[in-house]
């Protein structure tokens, strides 16, 4: 690791004003999770941390009449265990259960887990976001099976590392961004985005602004999150789904099915919100709502099997849905 | 002459029971001190620089920048100008400094120019491998051609397992000081008594000249014996230090990278066999890497040795990356997974059970009743014969099921041993030799060992091993060690007690022949009323302390121990046909040890062999890029290791029938880690129907399998 | 790894703050603060390093105090700085366990906490779980059901199931299993770990959060 200076602010406009207009001028420092071991791979080095772990009002999870209030500094495992995410957004919980290492969900934050940096293997191993040293992608000519299969047209193959992402995107979230000029509101579908140059980042968030809370209104949808994961212990999953439909007694009036690990965003599969307006769901249905949602798949060389996966994910995540509460 | 077999099986107090390792509590709260855990006085902390290259040849390094750094007090560049690295990871130089934060600042302060060569780093595909590919010669046994003609059936497939890491927790290192013309050294090792030796050797320098402590290690199976670069170039850094102690330990990714894998294996094997399942002809063309030198043949066929029939073709293919170390069971879960896949691959086309099969074909194997003994027994704990279906056979919905086995072997047996007995007049015995405890026990079976043998207590007896001023005892490799200790410390203690025998017969008025130690005494054989308490009868010693050597002699054990065991794994499996994911149900192991020392402990080696089976077969691999020649997952994310939530059940049967029990100790750290990898891969393959050739039986490899079937 | 790429590798930090990026808002600071390198920025919140500071942590119940630079884990404050070696490195990038001590309460990674960022914390590590001499009953049901073999990883697990039994009680193996997800053993203790943190959590039935 690089030294770096910490900074320990106790208010948003502190921790603002401590922060820079390029990236490498300081960062957020909340759970650190991801953070530090970027910084210990010599991957990201800030010549500043912003400590934001000591400020009250980033923390807490509560409703008003708005909606959910999520504080950026809540933690997963805050996420994981809140009664009121439970009821409401089932998917919400299962996505923060997905993290399945007690320390991280202890550590990690909500706004940690939406602006974590990538796990590409090429990234962390210093070759860059776009992994493509001398404009040749590592990524398409090398080892590809956990990279993207949708919206990889572009130079970034990777796949968002976000487990709440998708889920909040489908409950339409809507996230403040604050900055030492004011705050900004961003819908959570717009918060993530893929880069095209190298030094850009994969999120709306600029260098200067703090995400400081997500709002989930409370939308009355069935809601569910689906993960293909490998291991039962700590483990990236290989695809997610994360499903919020509208219901008009047996019928899905409309529908946000959003996939998670397959492409450099949450991917909204609007293919399959338009297939499940005005239909009832049954296990036909949730398959080809499943194969509309992939429909646009270009795989790489070595993960097609993961449109399958994707698939399986978004099948499972529409059955869950229709059995949860609404 | 002392007499020193083993007790009779039924009259052990303490050997074959259930008994909790003495290090334990130790180990279990934190205050163990491991030699990465050690904080000397005025100690300095190294960093290595390593090339980022797989093949370059290094044009020039400049040190200058890190040697002006605040807190430097010794850099060593051992790849100079002129080297060809031949793998990513390979050291560039070595820093010492005042704190590891600067040592780590002052190697990445060295400049390095390279002048970077073509680089091969991935082996699957045999052609690509052209002139890296170097071919073995063919073994013919019997007339394989004839054979295949003459088959009933042959079935034929590919097959492969990957290069796995050791991924020892406790990394690579040590602690040295050179200070005048003393070294001390405390090594992560395997190999207390050698290694000191194997560092003299580097440094030039007398055998006797270094000093090795190592309390506990954090994990070896079979990377940690050498004293390498890294304990050489501490040591030389401490000298240039000022004879200050020196610690070395690799980051992960080096550690991942260069401290040691398991060579792969691939091959093509065709089996020939009679409608009855006999099989009558093999063939394969294998190949495998171990890094830059290349990889031996797996011993092919594997426990069924002698088919009649053999064609056997084998190429090295040498890597630019980082190279092989013995890892637990060398070669054999290699042999093991290409032939019992192929094996069950056979019986599947037969539409015969495999247990059948194996059992059919015991007669080629060494060891034809302890495998058909095994088989009925893991087949009894696994309800095989009620569980067991046809290949494919699983019924309808996603979640298929399946069984699978395999069978393997092992040697074990002891080696070279010197141990010391004392036992001193207050009574206390001590037990010292250069060996080591690597979380297999050793410490505890050498306690077990002498407090049998002396009728105490476990907790009379005080077990002294990790320092090579102790009587050499071999390196902890190839499951020799139980063999080896056990045999030695049952010398050394028998002669102890003959020596205490013949200072308290005259007491007694008793000739010793008739005394024997029990419970706590010295009492005359078939009357135990005629006594000495234990601490009585060790001050008839007077001002004497007894001191008696034992050795054990791999090539005359006298009956203690032997080698050559075998074993059955078996493996249930569920598969979601729809994702690829394969989750552990149940494993059942069934393990020959010979004369079982501590049951307790042997268990737990035997789980720790099959979920070493179930990484391997499941998840883990080392993931090389053609590109950059680098490893793409040099760390415990993407290199994955099973967590607690991986496992399934895990049932072991230990083989303590009297045939076992009479053969004398024999290890069994390796044997336990064999056969359940290739177990769970045919499990697998009868779940879904299709085989998955390549292991680990990842989502994308199952679902490839169950694509071609359906295709 | 050392080789990462990395085209900064001799670079020192140094003052590169846009100062117009900290004029917004808040102002400027009085002088140059005593150990920054960078322009002070926020007289409320001053900013530490990145040469080495005084540093106070409450570790066990006792007050330490260090000199360490903002990017000194508190798993190495630990183990370089304090000889509390229970704690080991062993992936150093928070996925194995192994690093596991207990921060006001909850379970973490402490290879991925800043000692800086643990101050005015109860830090527990496994030192302080049990007095000298005298075994946890999660350490004595991990020797009694031989949860370990190299030993390496066992105090984070340890730890990992302390902390778990501090605030659950498991009533099967999948709950252990959810409970100590985020520790890995390479020896393979796991049957061994399940049945200590079962046993464990009768021992310590009526003790939770003690």
């Amino acid at each position: 690791m690089q030294p770096f200076e910490y900074a320990n602010p106790t208010t948003v406009k502190e921790a603002v004003g401590l922060l820079g207009n390029k990236w490498d001028e300081a960062a957020v420092l909340a759970g650190g999770t991801d953070l530090i071991s970027l910084m210990k791979d010599y991957v990201y080095s800030p010549k500043r941390l912003v400590n934001i772990k000591n400020i009250k009002e980033l923390g807490g999870i509560r409703a008003d009449k708005a909606g959910l209030r999520i504080g950026a500094a809540a933690t997963i495992d805050e996420l994981a265990e809140s009664p009121l995410v439970a009821k409401n957004f089932p998917s919400l919980a299962q996505a923060a259960r997905g993290v399945t290492s007690p320390q991280i969900r202890n550590m990690g934050t909500v706004g940690g887990d939406l602006c974590q940096r990538p796990r590409c293997w090429y990234y962390r191993d210093g070759q860059g976001l776009l992994a493509s040293p001398g404009g040749r992608s590592l990524v398409t000519n090398g080892e590809n099976k956990y990279h993207a299969i949708l919206g990889n047209g572009g130079p970034a193959k990777f796949v968002s590392a976000s487990s709440l992402g998708p889920a909040l995107i489908a409950l339409g979230a809507t996230l403040t961004l604050q900055s030492s000029s004011g705050s900004r509101k961003v819908a959570a579908d717009k918060f993530f985005v893929t880069p095209s140059a190298e030094g850009s980042r994969e999120i709306a968030l600029l260098p200067n602004e703090l995400l400081t809370e997500i709002l989930v209104p409370m939308g009355g949808t069935k809601n569910a999150t689906y993960e293909v994961r490998q291991k039962e212990a700590l483990d990236w999953p290989l695809a997610t789904a994360s499903v919020a439909l509208k219901m008009s007694g047996s019928t899905v009036s409309s529908a946000r099915v959003v996939l998670g690990h397959v492409a450099p965003m949450p991917w909204a599969a609007t293919q399959a919100d338009q297939f499940l307006a005005g239909k009832s769901l049954t296990e036909a249905v949730a398959e080809d709502a499943a194969k509309a949602a992939l429909s646009n798949a270009t795989p790489l060389s070595q993960n097609a099997y993961k449109v399958q996966l994707a698939r399986v994910a978004v099948k499972r995540a529409l059955m869950a849905a229709a059995g949860a509460r609404g | 002459m002392p007499e020193y077999s083993w007790p009779e099986q039924g009259k052990r107090r303490l050997m074959g029971t259930r008994i909790s390792r003495l290090d334990g509590g130790e180990k279990a709260s934190g205050r163990a001190k491991y030699t990465s855990d050690l904080n000397k006085p005025d100690m300095l902390f190294s960093a290595v620089l390593t090339s980022p290259h797989a093949h370059a040849k290094v044009v020039s390094v400049d040190t200058s920048a890190a040697k002006a750094m605040k807190g430097v007090t010794g850099i060593r560049v051992v790849s100079g100008p002129g080297t060809e690295i031949q793998w990513a990871g390979t050291e560039i130089a070595f820093v010492a400094a005042a704190s590891e934060e600067i040592a780590r600042d002052a190697a990445r302060a060295i400049k390095v120019q390279y002048d970077p060569m073509p680089h091969l780093v991935k082996e699957e595909n045999l052609a690509a491998a052209g002139v890296r590919a170097k071919a073995a010669g063919e073994a013919i046994t019997g007339d394989p051609d004839q054979a295949f003609k003459d088959a009933d059936v042959v079935s034929e497939g590919s097959y492969g397992i990957p290069v796995l890491t050791h991924c020892c927790l406790e990394p690579h290192g040590q602690v040295s000081q050179w200070a005048g013309d003393k070294i001390e050294m405390w090594p992560s090792t395997q190999n207390v008594s050698g290694i000191g030796g194997d560092l003299s050797k580097n440094l030039e320098l007398p055998a006797t000249g270094v000093h090795v402590h190592m309390d506990h290690v954090g994990g070896g199976f079979g990377s940690k014996f050498n004293s390498d670069r890294w304990g050489i170039e501490g040591t030389r850094l401490s000298k240039e230090s000022g004879g200050k102690p020196v610690k070395v330990f690799l980051d992960r990714a080096t550690e991942l990278t260069i401290a040691g894998v398991r060579p792969s294996a691939f091959g093509r094997i065709k089996v020939g066999a009679k409608r009855d399942g006999t099989i009558t002809a093999w063939q394969s063309e294998t190949w495998a890497s171990g890094g830059f030198g290349g990889g031996g043949s797996p011993p092919l066929p594997y426990v069924f040795t002698t088919i009649p029939n053999q064609r056997k073709n084998h190429s090295a293919v040498s890597l630019n990356a980082g190279g092989a170390r013995a890892w637990r069971a060398p070669n054999h879960q290699q042999a093991c997974y290409l032939t019992d896949c192929a094996i069950e691959d056979l019986a599947a086309k037969l539409r015969m059970d495999p247990l059948d099969v194996f059992m059919k074909n015991a007669d080629v194997t060494p060891r034809a009743d302890v495998y058909r003994l095994q088989l009925k027994q893991a087949a009894d704990l696994m309800d095989w014969k009620k569980k067991w279906h046809a290949r494919g056979d699983s019924g309808s919905g996603p979640i298929k099921k399946g069984l699978g086995l395999a069978i393997h072997t092992w040697g074990g047996g002891g080696h070279a041993s010197n141990a010391i007995t004392r036992i001193s007049p207050d009574g206390s015995v001590e037990i010292e030799l250069g060996s080591q405890d690597l979380g297999t026990g050793t410490r505890t079976a050498i306690a077990i060992v002498a407090a049998e043998t002396l009728g105490l207590p476990l907790n009379a007896v005080k077990v002294k091993i990790g320092d090579n001023a102790y009587p050499p005892s071999g390196g902890s490799g190839g499951s020799t060690t139980i063999g080896g200790v056990s045999v030695s410390t049952r010398k050394a203690t028998v002669n102890a007690l003959d020596k205490l025998l013949d200072a308290v017969a005259p007491s007694m008025g008793l000739p010793k022949e008739q005394l024997e130690a029990v419970d706590g005494k010295i009492q005359q054989k078939g009357n135990a009323a005629k006594n000495l308490t234990w601490k009585a009868a060790c001050a008839k010693l007077g001002a004497k302390t007894i001191s008696e050597t034992g050795v054990n002699d791999p090539k005359n054990p006298g009956g203690l121990m032997s080698a050559g065991v075998g074993g059955c794994q078996m493996a249930e499996v569920s598969v979601d046909t729809e994702t690829g994911i394969v989750k552990m149900v149940k494993s059942v192991a069934v393990q020959d040890v010979g004369t079982l020392v501590n049951l307790k402990t042997a268990e737990s080696q035997i789980f720790g062999g099959c979920i070493m089976g179930v990484c391997g077969a499941l998840m883990e691999e080392r993931i090389m890029d053609q590109q950059t020649g680098r490893v793409l997952n040099a760390d415990m994310e993407f290199y994955k290791l099973a967590g607690i939530g991986d496992i399934g059940e895990i049932v072991v049967k230990i083989n303590t029938e009297p045939q076992f029990d009479k053969r004398g100790v024999i290890g069994l750290g390796e044997p336990a880690s064999i056969g359940l990898l290739a177990a769970i891969c045919n499990a697998v393959a009868n779940a879904i129907g299709v085989r998955v050739p390549n292991a680990p039986m990842t989502p994308e490899r199952v679902l490839a399998a169950l694509e071609r079937r359906n295709a | 790894m050392s080789s990462k790429k990395d085209p900064d590798v001799s670079k020192k930090p140094r003052s590169a703050f846009s100062r117009r990026g900290f004029l917004g808002g808040v102002g400027v600071g009085g002088g140059v603060l005593g150990s920054g390198l960078l322009s002070p920025v926020a007289e409320a919140a001053p900013a530490s390093g990145p040469a080495a500071v005084p540093i106070t942590l409450k570790i066990n119940g006792k007050t330490q105090n260090l000199t360490l630079e903002p990017r000194v884990t508190l798993l190495d404050a630990l183990r370089n700085h304090l000889d509390l070696t229970g704690a080991k490195r062993v992936c150093d990038r928070g996925t194995c366990g192994a690093c596991t001590v207990i921060l006001n309460g909850r379970v973490v990674y402490s290879c991925t906490v800043l000692a800086i960022d643990a101050q005015g914390k109860e830090i527990q590590t496994i030192e302080g779980i049990a007095p000298a001499g005298k075994l946890h009953p999660v350490s004595a049901a991990f020797v009694q059901h031989d949860a370990q073999q190299c030993g390496y990883c066992t105090p984070g697990f340890v730890m990992a199931a302390k902390g778990y039994l501090d605030r659950h009680a498991p009533k099967s193996i999948e709950d252990v299993e959810k409970g100590l997800g985020g520790n890995l053993c390479r020896c393979g203790t796991y049957v061994g770990v399940r049945q200590a943190v079962l046993e464990a959590s009768r021992e310590m039935k009526g003790g939770r959060n003690a």
